[in-house]
């Protein structure tokens, strides 16, 4: 498969605009402006492109919500916060391919009527801040971004805002509020961002994965698009694959890819010979874990969906028969904890209880109905919270329990760890 | 107390939004970095005035994400070592041990002379070069004991 989203990965010195411009770069862009927004908005929803920040809603639907009145500001923001642990692959297109994004921002605001977009990037990402930094600068200088962009009447201005530390803030609404010089806080829903968003304006907020496959759907065409992987899940998708493979990092490949092809061909298999898989979380840390009688799952949003897990973030964390699942609930537990927002009780009270008792069963301090207590906490968790995040860290718990709650329970009963 | 260049830099950020207050988490960071990576009680008061917002505002945003360091003065160098799964699952507590002992400092802490913060941070999206921590803006990837030795060894 032609890469599209990561074609300069591991190609030094091609993000800049001129060797941008030399291999096609902004051609989707010169594209657009021969359409309607109406028209970009239908190839988008006809591509099938579902939005790659977790949650697969589709992209042209979610336009299309947005007031088509002129006069009304319009905004665009994009979802650089990559936050969900084992996630980098946004990270990658930004340091890789700036521009990729940058176009693709420029046709999605095209689409909604938006003048001004942010690029919400986490703080840590310096380096890939300065890339784009610097793009931003070089799309100016050509004319891509600013007054009347290429002649067509459309003007556009981009820019930047950093995160400093709150994953949090990768949640929409958030997200916003942190842009508007607020708490990172989710906001209540409704109304949706599409119709009160920042500053209380008509609001996308894109995931940059999914802003950067749009160039390639307007240039190449919707049907190219929904030619690849399964029908309801369309397209190229960058899977991050980390943990115990022998060649971990980013690969572009078809939706629908199964977890054995991923990690068995294209990663190289196990990183030692000897150590079968025990585990692998396919989306993210949120996303419950699959067992090693589920490699054939195919990647995609509906498939990992009837396994009970989700694709999410596309991050794949795979482990291997010297994993500890005690170990590695409480560090995803405790990530949760860490990083809940405070908003609401069940999550800012809940998801630290779960974290000490994760703790003393990790510690040989376990005790009796530990693992009943968990489940029944998971309980009082699960469809309480203000946001998803709360839900995140029940279903990863839960998805470690179902498969692996003999080693809890082993942890409790002799006070020391199933397989170390 | 801000710079020149910090002052330009903060008239760049307010041209970014519709208001002011939007631009406090860039201000906090041009504050953070004049200051040498930490924030004290006059930078929240000068913040405030610069964009017309109440102190205790400034405060609440400064206290809710991590990378702002609140009367908390870190070492030269600010040693982050990600602590999440992919790191886990490849050595990273080991290293952050490793780390420990050859700064003779516990996470948290600042070495006597000022030059080192050790802490340890949730994943930093760098999972496929695991393990891995940040020393100020720049990231190293998969450590290993001998390597961070070097790297200790060239910021000594
Ligand atoms: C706790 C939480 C964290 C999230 N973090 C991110 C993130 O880091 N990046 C992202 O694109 N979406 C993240 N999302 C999903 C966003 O809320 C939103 O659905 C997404 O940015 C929409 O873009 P898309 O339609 O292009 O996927 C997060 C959601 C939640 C609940
Ligand atoms: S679920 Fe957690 S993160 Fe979400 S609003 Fe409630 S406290 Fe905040
Ligand atoms: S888990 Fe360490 S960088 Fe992601």
């Amino acid at each position: 498969m032609e890469k599209i989203l990561l074609k300069n990965l591991g190609r030094p010195g091609f993000h800049t605009i001129d060797s941008c411009l030399v291999n096609g770069g902004y051609n989707g862009l010169t594209e657009a402006f021969k359409h309607a927004p109406e028209s970009i908005i239908q190839m988008v929803k006809d591509s099938g492109l579902r939005g790659r920040g977790g949650a697969g809603f589709p992209t042209g639907l979610k336009w299309s919500f947005i007031p088509k009145d002129p006069t009304i500001q319009k905004y665009l923001c994009c979802n650089a916060d990559e936050g969900e642990p084992g996630t980098f692959k946004d990270r990658g297109i930004m340091e890789n391919d700036p521009h990729l994004l940058i176009e693709g921002m420029i046709i999605a605001s095209y689409a909604i009527g938006a003048s001004v977009s942010y690029i919400y990037i986490r703080g840590e990402f310096v380096f890939g801040t300065r890339r784009l930094e610097a793009a931003i600068k070089e799309a100016y200088e050509k004319g891509f971004l600013g007054k009347n962009i290429l002649g067509s009447g459309f003007s556009h201005d981009m820019y930047i805002h950093r995160g400093f530390g709150a994953y949090i803030c990768g949640e929409e609404t958030a997200l916003l509020e942190s842009i508007e010089g607020y708490r990172g806080q989710p906001r209540k829903k409704p109304p949706f961002p599409a119709l009160s968003g920042l500053y209380g304006k008509p609001t996308v907020i894109n995931n940059v994965e999914t802003l950067a496959c749009v160039p390639a759907i307007i240039e190449k065409g919707p049907k190219w698009f929904s030619s690849i992987g399964p029908e309801k899940s369309p397209g190229p998708k960058i899977f991050c694959v980390s943990g115990h493979v022998k060649k971990p990092g980013l690969y572009e490949l078809p939706l629908g890819t199964t977890m054995r092809d991923l990690i068995f061909d294209h990663c190289g298999g196990m990183l030692n010979e000897g150590r079968g898989l025990k585990a692998v979380i396919p989306g993210g840390v949120s996303a419950p874990m699959l067992n090693a009688h589920e490699l054939d799952t195919p990647l995609d949003f509906d498939s990992l969906a009837a396994k009970g897990s989700m694709l999410g973030s596309g991050a794949v964390v795979v482990m291997d028969e010297s994993t500890c699942m005690v170990k590695t609930a409480l560090i995803i537990n405790r990530f949760f904890s860490h990083e809940s927002c405070g908003k609401c009780t069940p999550c800012r009270d809940g998801t630290p209880w779960l974290t000490n008792i994760l703790k003393r069963i990790e510690y040989g301090n376990g005790r009796p109905g530990d693992v009943e207590l968990l489940e029944s906490l998971c309980t009082n968790i699960f469809g309480r919270t203000f946001c998803p995040l709360g839900d995140g860290a029940v279903m990863a718990l839960r998805g470690a329990l179902k498969n692996f709650r003999d080693e809890f329970q082993h942890h409790i009963d002799h006070k020391r760890c199933m397989v170390s | 107390m801000f710079s020149d260049k910090a002052k330009e830099e903060i008239q760049q950020v307010l041209k970014k939004y519709p208001n002011r207050r939007s631009g406090v988490m860039d201000v906090l960071r041009i504050a953070q970095r004049e200051r040498g990576g930490h924030l004290v009680k006059e930078d929240m008061e000068e913040i405030a005035r610069i964009l017309g917002m109440q102190t205790v505002e400034v405060n609440a945003s400064a206290a809710f994400y991590t990378m702002y360091n609140v009367e908390k003065p870190v070492g030269k160098y600010h040693i982050q070592v990600c602590r999440n799964i992919s790191c886990l699952l490849l050595g990273a507590e080991n290293l952050i041990k490793h780390m420990e002992r050859e700064l003779n400092i516990r996470v948290g802490e600042t070495t006597p002379d000022k030059k080192f913060t050790l802490s340890t941070v949730e994943c930093l999206g760098s999972c496929g070069t695991a393990p891995m921590m940040q020393i100020n803006d720049d990231y190293y990837e998969n450590l290993t004991a001998e390597k961070i030795d070097k790297i200790l060894k060239d910021l000594k």
